[in-house]
């Protein structure tokens, strides 16, 4: 008993520091990049331009029909075979991205519709160009209606990150297997990241809480 | 506070608009002049098309064809018109919504002073000491900072009011400003309107509030199915209208009230 407490004690650190050198700002890069992407691709997607929507529509449907895994493994093992060799992180930060990409695309643009027609009709009135429109009287209204999915499509991201483990990048539970492939004590040390992955998510969650008070203080309850 | 000018050229001339929705003719040329400091009230069934004439006089809607002028800037929308064009027109001319149309994630005030701020560029201080000034005017100074959802109807419709004039526009158009509102608030937003048709504003109101354009309107226009009808000062079209459309639509109207 006092052995597993010992081991459950000392793997903590490399677990954790795992979580904050690798896990932590894999998941927040990939985030902010792959919703980037889905602003762009979500926009592309309403677009009355044919092409445009089009290869949105594309790119949505092959993210979100693939697997993650197999995703990653075409960019980190698939590209070298035609030269394109990409180092662990980059590659597992490129994954990732177009990931959410994919999945955020469809929240977005499912938020964009949501805001009445009338508020684009208001801000034009006021003299707004489209974007200036986009930006100041819309998306901050679509920001409302999407946290929710866009905080489930976070947090599954921070779980996805273990799958970088597979292509070599040290993060939370690449720590935890080379502990346990050390000790031999597998069952300690996974139960172990899983409490570090849930403790996260759990933050996570009520982060989500307080940002969704903050966003519908001008909402009627 | 009005935009000073001596022209006496009409603020507002509209010649031959045309608009289609596929094959609905919506407006089969309408010919339209406000002069300056006027009240035009647009009146008809709906389905007339009168929305659709304020709309585009706004850059809401692009006709298919025809010609508007609002102050120094015209129009001729049978050619190809750029996006520039519209937006010179269209800023002449400020809108009050029938549902409001407030921006729901800003406060009364941030609401007012959006336009002038941030898409007239004038300095920050000016803006909102403008700004105040109309909410003082409205009696909704001490909501500057409320947000739209907790105002009634009545009052975040004179805020749509106080949006509009705080862009100074040259035209001021309403488009069934009161028809979203519970009756009891119909009051305060018609007696704002008036207010500012005395002080000289140039108007063109689309109401169904009949005794309200008799009141406020120098003329009315009864349109039906795209066209006019029959046009005149306010007076003569509401108590004594010649077409049977406009007297069967106008004995139906104040039979409500």
């Amino acid at each position: 008993m006092t052995s597993n407490w010992d081991l459950i004690t000392s793997s903590l650190g490399p677990i954790i520091s795992g979580a904050i050198t690798g896990t932590i700002p894999l998941t927040l890069a990939s985030f902010v990049l792959g919703l980037f992407l889905a602003l762009v691709m979500a926009l592309m997607r309403i677009s009355t331009n044919k092409v445009l929507s089009t290869i949105a529509r594309l790119y949505i449907s092959v993210i979100r029909g693939t697997p993650l895994l197999v995703q990653l493994f075409v960019i980190f093992y698939g590209l070298p075979s035609i030269g394109v060799k990409l180092d662990p992180w980059p590659s597992a930060i490129i994954a990732f991205s177009l990931n959410v990409g994919g999945y955020a695309a469809e929240v977005i643009r499912a938020a964009i519709l949501s805001v009445p027609k009338g508020q684009w009709e208001a801000a034009h009135m006021i003299g707004m160009p489209h974007v200036q429109s986009l930006v100041r009287i819309i998306l901050p209204q679509a920001a409302r209606v999407s946290v929710p999915p866009l905080s489930n499509t976070f947090i599954s991201l921070v779980k996805d990150t273990s799958l970088a483990s597979l292509i070599l990048v040290t993060e939370l539970f690449r720590q935890a297997q080379q502990v346990a492939a050390f000790s031999q004590e597998f069952m300690i040390l996974y139960l172990e990241a899983a409490v570090v992955y849930w403790v996260i998510c759990l933050v996570l969650s009520s982060a989500q809480s307080l940002l969704e008070k903050r966003l519908d203080r001008y909402v009627a309850h | 506070m009005l935009p000073t000018n001596n022209d006496a050229a009409p603020v507002l001339s509209v010649r031959g608009l045309k608009k289609s929705f596929g094959s609905n003719t919506v407006l089969n040329g309408i010919d339209l002049d406000v002069p300056r400091g006027k009240v035009v009230a647009l009146i008809g069934p709906s389905g007339s098309g009168k929305t659709t004439v304020l709309r585009s006089l706004n850059g809401l809607e692009t006709p298919d064809g025809g010609t508007v002028t609002v102050g120094e800037v015209s129009l001729d929308f049978g050619g190809s018109v750029t996006k520039k064009q519209l937006a010179t027109l269209s800023n002449r001319s400020a809108m009050v919504f029938q549902q409001y149309n407030l921006f729901p994630h800003m406060s009364v005030l941030q609401n007012v002073i959006e336009g002038p701020l941030k898409v007239q560029r004038r300095p920050r201080a000016e803006v909102i000491a403008e700004a105040e000034k109309l909410l003082d005017r409205v009696g909704l100074l001490e909501k500057r900072d409320a947000f739209p959802f907790e105002l009634s109807g009545g009052q975040q419709q004179r805020v749509g009011i106080v949006r509009a004039l705080a862009l100074k526009p040259q035209l001021l158009l309403f488009d069934e400003p009161t028809s979203a509102l519970d009756p009891e608030l119909v009051g305060d937003v018609l007696a704002v309107i008036k207010e500012l048709a005395d002080e000289g504003w140039t108007m063109v109101v689309v109401t169904h509030e009949l005794v309200f354009a008799r009141q406020t309107a120098d003329e009315v226009i009864f349109m039906d199915g795209g066209v006019v009808v029959e046009r005149g000062p306010a007076q003569e079209i509401l108590r004594a209208p010649k077409m049977p459309r406009t007297q069967l639509f106008v004995q139906r109207l104040l039979h409500d009230i």
